[in-house]
């Protein structure tokens, strides 16, 4: 049996060196959930209008996206990655220790995060201070002072009057979700910044200050549901009295379903986002390695494709798929960036 | 001795006959218990099977709507020239738009085409594209086309949309209803089998959607795992049961093949990722490397199966073999082995379906991925049947609902098929003793 295990490394190490001699001939890309639905739709497109394959498109999240394009230059690795958030600088400098020296950054557009709940209930209307409140872990002490306490409020009304009195209860993402990242930054530490105490430590303590932000409570009332955020919209509708969070695709093909929630007044609609008024939109992003270009066929002709005005404009396609189109003047200078394959600085 | 008056008062049969109708009612009870168990299950499987049948059996109808397109070679921009590329380059989605435009002469406004463009899939000019370059004559022609309609019109068609819901809470707006009623009057929109679910690969689109390519990744996979864990294990196993000496190292390769078949799946995942894909270089998301983690998978299945069934051979088999002079490899080979057989196969067979289930080592490994080209071969990048339901399962589209339960009847299919043939080899093989 020893002896066959040893043919069998043999083999593999034969298949190994010969697998990776031939090139590849299909773009591979990976990355955000977010940006999947989104990058899937080009991908098909392009692969049936062109003489090129089909792009591989694997969800692997942000993080795990730019951890496998960051590892190195050759056809094994990926030659896009997307993400639902900015490349951060550890990433780009992990990127440049293993060779991968030029970025070229393209913007997509938009996404809305909604808080959405059954259309059988009240619509809600928050404001992100609200927020914060209800699903931080610890909150500023109700009987006033400069002091944190474990988050007491059980019932919306404890936080608002004005809101129903029923039990705190949110379906959202997990922390390894871009989603997530982006529903702290935004909506929790938005509403954290109105209480003026604690965006004082901001300056003197940020990482405290961050503690206190984005941290979500952990007593049942914030509930992580997945990734599936069919799953979440599912479970809404059994449940009229929680909300779930998730991208404004969903709320946009299930909008017989739930209702997205206003924040500061304003409802997580289609041109709200476009128009940058809805508070928790964020952009959407891809990463492609220069380096690649010329050595996988159909990189350029891709960017193309994703950078042209029937994808991304106002009217393009990937609208109807929920993207948030970003401002004429933006899209341009993103194509040129892209078709002249700019090289991100940081 | 059964007549009551006879029984002495006190003696054993009294006694007997005092919690005898106890002890039946015990039985009865037990039965009964074991009856309730089995309808139980059955119902529960009954509520599975009946809930993704009742789901996914509207996927294998679909919705197509009959256009008329005029192939006017001016309209295509062709300038007399025929080549692939130029054909290629067409505006297809502009045909498509035309012909709705004409057939809808009174829709004017931008906002209201957008819609009326909305109720054809975008399929439909792939579907065009096609037909032009496979036949080129058609240029010229006027051709009637069944091209598949938008997923929410199809959703419409098939009740899962209700119409009498205020405007804004459904998909399909008040107008393009309109126009789907009037495609219905004049019998241009019907429901046909749905080929496109078994020939396509995956797609954004629901109504383009396919298994083909699932399918196919499935397969190449499987072979990859029968191909080696099959021989291995059979190999392995009639070395440990009639060659190896018992002692301390033969036991502790026992131990270990028995642990082996307990860990959990995830685990050969990440080994594969490290091992096939970090060290030896192969490609992410091929269905070589996920035949190989497969086989480790399975490996101690079917060792510890294999196992089991030359156990089974009775010892006197083997001593007639020997006793007539055969060597022990042909004792082995000519006599245990054959006989053997259909257990082995039994056991691989099972391994294998366990195999087709498994997604979490092929999350690993990059099959979990959106591959529309349906792979030719081990090396081109695929996924597999249950990562396909996955997929669907976490689309927002409301058809891909349909469709994901119609995947996970394909892939029961399979199951059952595969179990059956294992059935079926034991039937025709076995022997008793």
């Amino acid at each position: 049996m020893i002896n066959k295990r040893t043919v069998l490394a043999a083999t593999l190490a034969v298949v190994a060196t010969s697998a990776t001699a031939v090139s590849r001939d299909y773009v591979s890309i990976v990355g955000s959930s977010t940006v999947y639905p989104f990058a899937t739709v080009v991908a098909e497109q392009f692969g049936k209008t062109t003489q090129f394959k089909t792009p591989k498109i694997e969800s692997t999240g942000s993080g795990g996206g730019f951890k496998l394009f960051c590892a190195g230059v050759g056809v094994e690795h990926p030659d896009i990655t997307n993400a639902s958030r900015r490349i951060k600088k550890s990433e780009y400098e992990r990127c440049h220790k293993n060779g991968v020296n030029q970025i070229v950054e393209v913007k997509i557009g938009y996404d809305g995060i909604a808080i959405a709940n059954s259309k059988k209930a009240v619509r809600f209307e928050l404001t992100r201070k609200e927020i914060f409140l209800a699903l931080a872990k610890r909150v500023p002490d109700p009987k006033g002072g400069e002091t944190l306490v474990e988050n007491p409020y059980k019932t919306w009304q404890e936080v608002n009057s004005n809101l129903p009195a029923i039990k705190i209860e949110v379906l959202g993402p997990p922390p390894t979700s871009g989603t997530r990242d982006a529903f702290a930054e935004l909506a929790m530490e938005g509403g954290c910044k109105k209480i003026g105490w604690i965006k004082a430590m901001k300056k003197k303590d940020k990482k405290a200050y961050k503690r206190i932000c984005h941290t979500l409570r952990e007593d049942g009332a914030y509930i992580e549901a997945g990734e599936n955020d069919n799953l979440i919209v599912r479970k809404l509708e059994a449940n009229p009295k929680a909300l779930g969070i998730f991208g404004f695709s969903f709320l946009d093909q299930n909008s017989d379903k739930v209702q997205g929630a206003l924040i500061d007044g304003v409802a997580p609609e289609f041109e709200a986002i476009a128009e940058g008024k809805y508070p928790i939109s964020r952009p959407l992003f891809f990463y492609v390695k220069k380096a690649h270009v010329g050595k996988v066929p159909g990189i350029t002709e891709y960017l193309a494709e994703f950078c042209s005005d029937k994808t991304w404009g106002d009217e393009g396609y990937l609208t109807d798929k929920g993207l948030i189109p970003m401002p004429a003047a933006e899209r341009k200078t993103f194509a040129v960036n892209a078709k002249g394959l700019k090289n991100l600085e940081m | 001795m059964n007549n009551g008056a006879k029984i002495k008062p006190g003696s054993t049969m009294e006694r007997v006959n005092a919690n005898l109708a106890k002890r039946y009612a015990k039985e009865r009870r037990f039965r009964r218990m074991g009856l309730a168990a089995i309808v139980i299950s059955l119902m529960f499987l009954g509520l599975l099977f009946g809930s993704i049948i009742s789901k996914g059996y509207g996927a294998f109808w679909q919705t197509y709507i009959q256009l008329e397109i005029h192939f006017e070679p001016e309209d295509m921009d062709l300038h007399g020239n025929r080549s692939l590329e130029v054909l290629s380059a067409v505006d297809y989605g502009g045909l498509v738009k035309r012909t709705l435009r004409e057939m809808f002469p009174k829709v004017k406004k931008r906002k209201e085409k957008r819609k009326l463009y909305g109720v054809v899939s975008n399929g439909a000019a792939f579907q065009l594209r096609e037909m032009v370059m496979n036949h080129p004559d058609l240029i010229g022609r006027t051709v009637q086309v069944w091209v598949p309609a938008d997923d929410d019109v199809d959703m419409l068609i098939k009740g899962h949309i209700d119409r009498h819901k205020p405007e804004s809470e459904r998909r399909v707006k008040d107008q393009q209803i309109a126009w789907v009623d009037e495609l219905q009057r004049v019998g241009k929109i019907e429901k046909r089998f749905n080929t496109t679910f078994f020939t396509a690969g995956d797609s954004r689109e629901p109504e383009l959607a396919g298994i083909h390519g699932a399918l196919m990744g499935s397969i190449f996979t499987l072979l990859i795992t029968l191909g080696l864990s099959f021989p291995m294990g059979v190999a392995a196993a009639i070395y440990l049961e009639e060659f190896a000496p018992t002692n301390r190292f033969t036991d502790f390769i026992e131990i270990n093949i028995n642990n082996l078949a307990a860990v959990p799946s995830i685990v050969f995942g990440l080994l594969g990722l490290a091992v096939f894909i970090n060290f030896f270089g192969l490609p992410r998301s091929i269905p070589l490397v996920g035949g190989l983690v497969l086989t480790l998978m399975t490996l101690p299945t079917i060792i510890i199966a294999s196992r089991a069934a030359l156990k089974s051979v009775p010892p006197s088999i083997r001593e007639a073999a020997l006793g007539i002079g055969a060597s022990r490899m042909q004792t082995v080979f000519h006599h245990v082995l054959p006989q053997a057989l259909p257990g082995m196969l039994t056991g691989a067979i099972i391994g294998m379906a366990q195999a087709l289930g498994e997604t979490a080592p092929l999350l690993m490994i990059g099959m979990v991925a959106f591959i529309v080209d349906i792979p030719a071969n081990m090396m081109d990048p695929a996924t597999a049947l249950p990562v396909q339901i996955y997929l669907w399962a976490d689309s927002p589209e409301r058809a891909f609902m349909e469709r994901t339960s119609a995947a996970i009847m394909v892939l029961l299919a399979f199951l059952i098929s595969m179990n059956m043939l294992a059935v079926l080899l034991r039937k025709k093989f076995e022997k008793r003793w």
